[in-house]
């Protein structure tokens, strides 16, 4: 144990002084996060609004001046119908339609209760939620102003149409998204590139010549990453609850569970890379092309694996950070707890076993 | 077992597929010797030394290290050798001490003894004032005696020494002889591969391996004298001139 824990002292030196290390540990996460983020709250600003406004009366008009008068949106009032309402939406310039029936304000005066409808354009669906987000609190905002004085309570229910995306897939997939790259990043490459190193430098064999365990060697390389990879976890959740306003609505300590299996799959991954590998490069190589890639593609973070050809969706189930990626989605955004999980995060025990098994087998067979 | 033979080798043997890198070596090394194993490169040097150390199972032959066999000692074999090889061998981005402190510790050392040896390792290698600089700006000779002093650290009964010497001037060569006949002398047996006659020259006897086969082995001046040889160069120009096997 002793050794152990000198082993770890070292390896935290190493990566503590390398300064190039420490920024894709650390820079990384927190310049993804934000570019996501901001890409995410600048695009809502000054958003083209087109209204259909069949009404034409008081109550229409006294809302719209609100929605006008938010800095997120900009009316453009359109002269044509409802139906015209898709090919406005493929030009690309409009974000959201706002529809209001005929007799508006009729139905509120008489059934003390009206509609309008909002259709935005889900194909982004970060942005179509902001501004769905937004404009119900407008109209909630004018609901509440004409109801100050009034003992029946009018009410305007927003009818929210998501366009070309209706569930809503894919959002706030970013965090999940993120996370699981940042993992993969870190624990695959840094740990298959600090093992490589100590062969490349002709430490390793005065490692494997010392009495400490070559498998401790190994466990001892790894740990220190599995700790920064947690610290990674803890910053990229900080920063999505507190920056971008993403709570997370599941356990937060299944949350980490996960995210520590996740890592050890990873981490096993890197230790694999590391044996069959000789050089620095290489390892990097293989790194960024057999795991980032793979995980960009098919993790479903970045393209929908429901809408690829069914052989491309048999592959992706071998991605780890596909399940991963479900997992964390699940935890975060649906705020599902183990008992809906149970087969993803049996998969990815699986995967991980099986990975560190595998390696810890071609590494005694390297050592002959 | 054998009063004072710390490293005894019969009909040592090391296939890979057909190719024999090993062929039944035969040979004792006493406490306290330096022992010189030359060869040319590819004469299999390397794999021998490997299967001293314990880190490649021989295919026949037997052999016992500080009376520890090389099959199934493997461990208690680590504990009681030092290793130094010919690539540099310290952590570049630790300082003085922490390598000291990070291979004190690997090899179990309690910490008050690390602390000890620490102190006076650098003492003696005349480290002081630079333990807590980085091993990386240290001059090559420094590196290399600081890595046989780390090799040693554990006060092991035997230390391989894989080419120690490569790369380094003449007269820092010098001095890091000078540690390792102090070695010697306190009875730590030298396990050396070297391709500086003149280095051969130093140790109480040499082996040279040709096509994996140990062809001679005996003191310097014996080895002289049988050749008819002025200098090692000689002899050792005589024996590689006809081996098949190159790099």
């Amino acid at each position: 144990m002793k050794q152990f824990l000198a082993f770890v002292r070292k390896e935290f030196y190493h990566v503590l002084r390398d300064r190039r290390t420490l920024l894709i540990l650390f820079g990384m996460p927190i310049a993804q996060i934000l570019i996501f983020g901001f890409a995410l709250t600048n695009e809502v600003k000054d958003s083209e609004i087109l209204v259909v406004d069949y009404a034409k009366d008081n109550a229409s008009q006294e809302l719209l001046t609100k929605i006008g008068s938010s800095r997120y949106f900009n009316i453009r009032q359109a002269a044509f119908t409802h139906k015209e309402i898709l090919g406005t939406f493929q030009k690309g310039k409009i974000k959201a339609v706002v529809v209001f029936p005929a007799n508006f304000n009729g139905d509120l005066l008489h059934h003390n209760k009206a509609q309008i409808q909002i259709i935005t354009d889900a194909s982004d669906v970060n942005t179509a939620n902001m501004i769905t987000n937004y404009l119900s609190s407008i109209v909630m905002d004018y609901q509440n102003q004409i109801n100050q004085n009034l003992e029946i309570p009018y009410r305007i229910t927003p009818e929210v149409r998501m366009l070309y995306n209706p569930q809503l897939k894919g959002a706030h997939g970013f965090v999940p998204g993120v996370m699981a790259l940042v993992l993969l990043l870190v624990s695959v490459m840094m740990t298959a590139i600090s093992i490589v190193r100590e062969k490349e430098t002709g430490t390793m064999e005065i490692l494997l010549v010392s009495p400490f365990k070559p498998v401790l060697v190994i466990f001892a390389k790894a740990f220190p990453y599995l700790a920064l990879s947690l610290v990674n976890v803890v910053a990229i959740l900080l920063l999505s609850v507190f920056v971008l306003d993403l709570p997370v609505k599941g356990s937060v300590a299944l949350l980490f569970a996960e995210s520590t299996l996740f890592i050890i799959t990873c981490l096993a991954l890197g230790i694999f890379i590391s044996i069959k590998t000789d050089t620095q490069q290489i390892a990097m190589l293989i790194s960024l092309m057999g795991m980032l890639l793979p995980t960009m593609m098919f993790s479903g973070f970045l393209f929908p694996i429901e809408n690829m050809p069914v052989p491309l969706q048999i592959i992706s189930n071998i991605v780890p950070s596909k399940w991963f990626y479900i997992i964390v989605k699940s935890i975060m955004i649906k705020g599902l707890g183990i008992a809906s999980l149970w087969k993803e995060t049996l998969i990815l025990l699986g995967m991980t076993v099986f990975l560190l098994l595998v390696s810890l087998k071609s590494f005694k067979i390297r050592l002959q | 077992m054998q009063d004072d033979k710390v490293i005894v080798c019969e009909k040592l043997t090391k296939r890979f597929g057909d190719f024999i890198a090993t062929n039944e070596i035969t040979f004792d090394v006493h406490k306290g010797e330096i022992f010189g194993f030359l060869g040319a490169n590819g004469a299999g040097k390397t794999t021998a030394m490997r299967m001293l150390c314990g880190l490649s199972s021989p295919s026949s032959g037997k052999a016992t290290i500080a009376g520890y066999d090389v099959y199934t000692q493997t461990e208690q074999i680590k504990k009681n050798i030092g290793y130094m090889s010919q690539k540099f061998s310290l952590y570049e981005n630790l300082t003085v001490r922490e390598n000291i402190e990070f291979f004190g510790g690997i090899y179990g050392l309690s910490d008050e003894r690390i602390k000890s040896k620490t102190e006076e390792l650098l003492q003696r290698l005349g480290l002081k004032t630079e333990a807590n600089k980085l091993v990386a700006s240290l001059p090559l000779g420094w590196k290399q005696k600081l890595s046989f002093s780390v090799a040693v650290l554990h006060e092991p009964k035997i230390v391989f020494l894989d080419e120690p010497t490569g790369g380094v001037d003449p007269v820092t060569r010098r001095q890091f002889w000078d540690m390792i006949y102090e070695a010697a002398d306190s009875g730590i047996t030298v396990f050396v591969t070297t391709h500086y006659m003149d280095e051969a020259e130093y140790c109480n006897r040499i082996s040279i391996m040709v096509d994996g086969k140990m062809e001679v082995l005996d003191t310097p001046t014996n080895l002289k004298n049988s050749f008819h040889a002025r200098s090692m160069d000689e002899v050792f120009y005589q024996l590689a001139r006809g081996a098949k096997r190159g790099d």
